[in-house]
Order: structure tokens, then sequence, then C-alpha cells
């Protein structure tokens, strides 16, 4: 995990007695997932998200435990931190806890319906979304007055949950459901990059109750029962972006581009995106402050096995040059968004490339 | 080892993941009815289905097709006579015919998505699949007529049913 103040490794967690939590009683297992401490007594580095965990129900963790503890033992010696002194002392630990840490399981709020509490719980504890999608401070704790605001993880932007979620239509229930399960929101889109192992390997496995529960609570999260009253217009606006630049003579060169390599897959018409096209005037890669995400899908495509199932897009990681990506997501931005324009594009276009190790696709011409 | 299916049949290949699909299906496969044109994903003609949705096989990687569904132009028929192939052959639409097969694979994937689609709607998804031989007209007329001759067959089978 590449962090700020540099690479961590995460621990094996098998019960291999010499390298794993072979050794660890369930009592030392739920002190480290409560109260971020290891079984020698040292305090665990946060990235190790017990400031979640320990939200967690004295059953689900005893579950949980017995559940790892019934895994094949691997065994394997993690590899060393890279953290810089001091942090590399586990004692500076402990004054992070003391700024940044309140311990104690969920407790239900009684203003809100069992389903929002469920909700509320999974993904407050257990599912740690805030983990990725609330910003952190300069020591590495989620923001307290910025939760769900959204923020940067491993070179992908993870977007708000909240209201400020930027999409012109609203993620509902509905939508928000449809993604967590199946990995595509019919109108938002499909997960992909780290957010796709989400769906695909974790909330695609449990019980569709519990996904229905977060569902639930992010819909209250991000406000969607008032935001949705624009919806209607919204949707009906993007079929009308959708098709700028596509129909009759259009000497605008970026238009060109954009034709050739996206449109066949990314066109819709009204009265709404066909499930398997993708709408880009209302998909979050468009309207984030960075073209971050956009950059990154362009260069990567989407696997089977990501976002909507079965289906890929390809990789123009050797189809469009830097200066290419910069005119299409100009392009785009400028024509299915009312937001002013990103800035630096090209230069923004190398570094996200700089991050893929290799093309993902050996293609040449 | 990367498995797949391919034409209804499960297919597995043993050939470096950043493969393209097309030189898999062309060189490995001996599908060559799918073709190379630009090689960057702008024109079309190596257009084949991947979970029935067109998709530019020149610059799909093999590692991104793993346990997917893949439908070439040998696939779409076991007589080559579904009907946007029928519709091809009455108006004679192709000239050289080079880039023909990766039309009617993105034909056959818009008529799924726009089973009665307007002249705009085949703009938005066909301006993609470029010809060279310009038969862009004839193109547009064996869809609707594709287009029609679907229809037909989906409403018979409702009446048939009913």
């Amino acid at each position: 995990m590449e962090t700020p103040f540099g690479a961590i490794h995460s621990s094996n967690i098998t019960p291999d007695v010499e390298t794993g939590i072979g050794t660890w009683s369930e009592a030392a297992f739920k002190r480290a997932m409560r109260l971020g401490v290891s079984r020698e007594g040292e305090h665990l580095i946060p990235a190790f998200p017990y400031d979640h965990f320990t939200k967690m129900t004295d059953q689900d963790l005893s579950d949980l435990y017995a559940f790892l503890m019934t895994r094949p033992a691997v065994h394997l010696a993690p590899r060393p931190n890279e953290l810089p002194f001091p942090l590399s002392l586990r004692i500076m630990q402990a004054g992070w806890k003391l700024m940044f840490f309140s311990p104690g399981a969920y407790k239900p709020d009684p203003s809100h319906d069992a389903l929002w509490n469920r909700g509320a719980y999974l993904a407050e504890g257990n599912a740690h979304c805030g983990a990725c999608h609330t910003p952190r401070n300069f020591m590495g704790a989620e923001k307290k007055g910025s939760q769900y605001d959204g923020a940067v993880v491993d070179n992908w932007i993870a977007p708000p949950l909240n209201e400020h979620n930027p999409t012109p239509t609203t993620w509902t229930e509905d939508e928000l459901f449809q993604y967590l399960r199946f990995g595509v929101a019919p109108l938002h889109g499909p997960a992909g990059g780290p957010m796709s192992p989400v769906p695909h390997r974790f909330l695609s496995t449990v019980p569709e109750e519990d996904v229905h529960a977060i569902a639930h609570y992010y819909a209250d999260v991000d406000h969607a029962a008032e935001r949705s009253k624009h919806d209607a217009a919204a949707l009906a606006l993007a079929m009308e972006q959708s098709r700028a630049g596509l129909i009759g003579p259009n000497p605008d060169p970026d238009a060109k581009l954009y034709q050739g390599a996206c449109a066949a897959c990314h066109y819709n018409a009204a009265p709404a995106p066909v499930l398997g096209r993708p709408d880009l005037a209302l998909n979050n890669a468009l309207w984030l402050d960075e073209p971050t995400n956009l950059f990154q899908v362009m260069l990567h495509g989407l696997t089977a096995e990501e976002g909507q199932s079965g289906v890929a897009m390809p990789s123009f990681y050797n189809a469009l040059s830097d200066a290419d990506m910069a005119r299409i997501a100009a392009y785009l931005r400028r024509t299915r968004t009312t937001l002013p324009p990103w800035t630096d594009l090209e230069k923004k276009a190398a570094a996200i490339r700089s991050t893929v190790q290799s093309s993902p696709v050996n293609s040449s011409h | 080892m990367i498995t797949f299916k391919l034409n209804g049949r499960d297919v597995s290949i043993d050939v470096p993941e950043d493969t393209p699909l097309l030189w898999a299906l062309r060189d490995d496969l001996d599908l060559t009815g799918t073709k190379f044109g630009c090689g960057v994903g702008q024109c079309g003609a190596c257009t084949v289905l991947v979970g029935g949705r067109a998709t530019r096989s020149c610059i799909t990687p093999m590692s991104s097709i793993e346990g997917a569904d893949i439908t070439t132009i040998e696939g779409l028929d076991p007589q080559g006579q579904h009907p946007v192939q029928e519709a091809w052959k009455d108006i004679q639409v192709p000239q050289c015919g080079y880039c023909q097969s990766g039309q009617i694979m993105q034909a056959v994937s818009l008529l799924k998505d726009y089973p009665d689609p307007t002249d705009e709607e085949i703009d938005g998804v066909m301006g993609g699949s470029l010809c060279r031989c310009m038969t862009y007209v004839r193109i547009r007329k064996a869809i609707k007529k594709a287009a029609a001759a679907l229809r037909a067959q989906t409403s018979g089978k409702e009446t048939s049913h009913g």
C-alpha cells in the first residue's frame, strides 16, 4: 500500500504459527480489531483500519476469527514496511490514537430504522468505505469534518459518497444497489480500478439484504431523496449531450477523434442509456475535479471480470498518445459537462500513464 | 492459459496475457474473418462481440476476456444467414469487403440496443466503423432491412407463443 509516508505491506493473517496469526487467541485478535494493538502489545499502523473495525459487534469479530483460523496456513514472512524514522517507532502510533481514534462498537441511531442502521453498521465498520472515500489529514487520519468528500487512492479518485458527488443524476438507493451488487449502475456506469473487486469479489457474495442496507444508508448520506427531483431533467440533458458532435458534418477534430475511438460504444439516444453503453455525460469520470479516472480507464480499459460482467473495454494505452487523451478529455468536459475546463491535461495524461507499469496490450500498427 | 467461450465452444489457449484478441483469433485459432485495419481501435475492421457487445479486438488484451463469451463473424450463424448477413447480401453492400465483417458485427450489436434505429442512432453507433469504398449508404439501407427482418422474427415468435 503506497502511502504519503512510505510503502506499507500487509501482514500475514493466515493461521501460520511463525509468520501469521496462528498463535493469536481470540482475545488477542479482538483486541487488534478493536484497539489496534498486536498480540505482542505493539501499536498497529492505522493503514490497518482498526478505526473502522472497532465498530464491529462481538459476534462478527468471533465469526471473523473462526473464519480466518480455519483457512490454510501460509508460511510467508511479511515484507518490512518503509516508514521513515520516527514513524517507524510503534510508540509514535500511540500519539496518533490519542488524537484521532475513538474506540467502541457501533451504536444504533434511534432516529433511523433498522435497515439504515444495518447499512451504517456495515459501511462504517466491516466494509470501511471511508478508508478510501474520506480524505485524510497530514497525519493520515480521516478528516472528521469531510467524511465521504472523496480522496485519491492508488492513483485513482475515490469519488465523494455524500451530497458533494458531482454526477448529474443522483446515486439513488437503486443505483447504489446495482453498482455494489453487480458492478454497474444503469445511469452511472461500471466500477473500475480499485473499486471493481468490491462488488465482484465481496458484495456479490454477501446476503443481498446487506447490500440493500448499505445502498439504503448511502442514499441517505448523499441526500438522494431531495436531490433526485432534478434527475429527469439531468438525464434528458445528458441524452442530448451524448449525441453532440456525432450527427452530421462536424469540423471539430476533437469530435472526430472521440467518434473514432469512443462513440461506437458510448453514444446513447433518449430516453436513457443502454446498459453496456456507459454514458460519459452522466459518469463521475467527467465530473470530478481531475481527469484521473478518465485517463486510468482509457489506459487500462476494463476486463470482462471488472465493471459490467462479461463485457470488456479495450486498452487505449498504445492507441492514444498523451496529446490524444488530453484532446478527448477536454472535448468531453466542454461538451458534456457544465464545469470549468481541466488544466494541464497532456501533463496529467503523461503522469497517469507513468503509473501504468507496462502496456496492458501488445498492440502495434 | 486463458479460457473463454468462442462461437459457443469452450476454448483455452496459451498466449501471453497482453496478446491482442485479434491476433489470437487470426493466428492461433485460424478465424481470419476478423480483419486487421488500423491496429489502434480507430476504424472498426476488427470488431467482434464480447458478451454480446461490439468490441475492437485489436486493442483488447487476452487478459481482459478470461471467462468471456466471444462471437466472431464465423459464429454469427451456422449457415452465414443471420438477418444482418442476409440483408448485406440482398443489398450487395460490400465493394472491396475488407471492413465488412467489422461493419456487420457492429450492426448486430446496434440492432440489439436499437431494434428500430433512426438515421441518427445508426450514425451515432456506426460512426466509428470506417469504409474506404464509401459503402455507407448501402450499409444504412441494409441495417434498416435487417432491423425489419429481426423485428418480424421477434413478433412472429411472440405470435406463435401467444
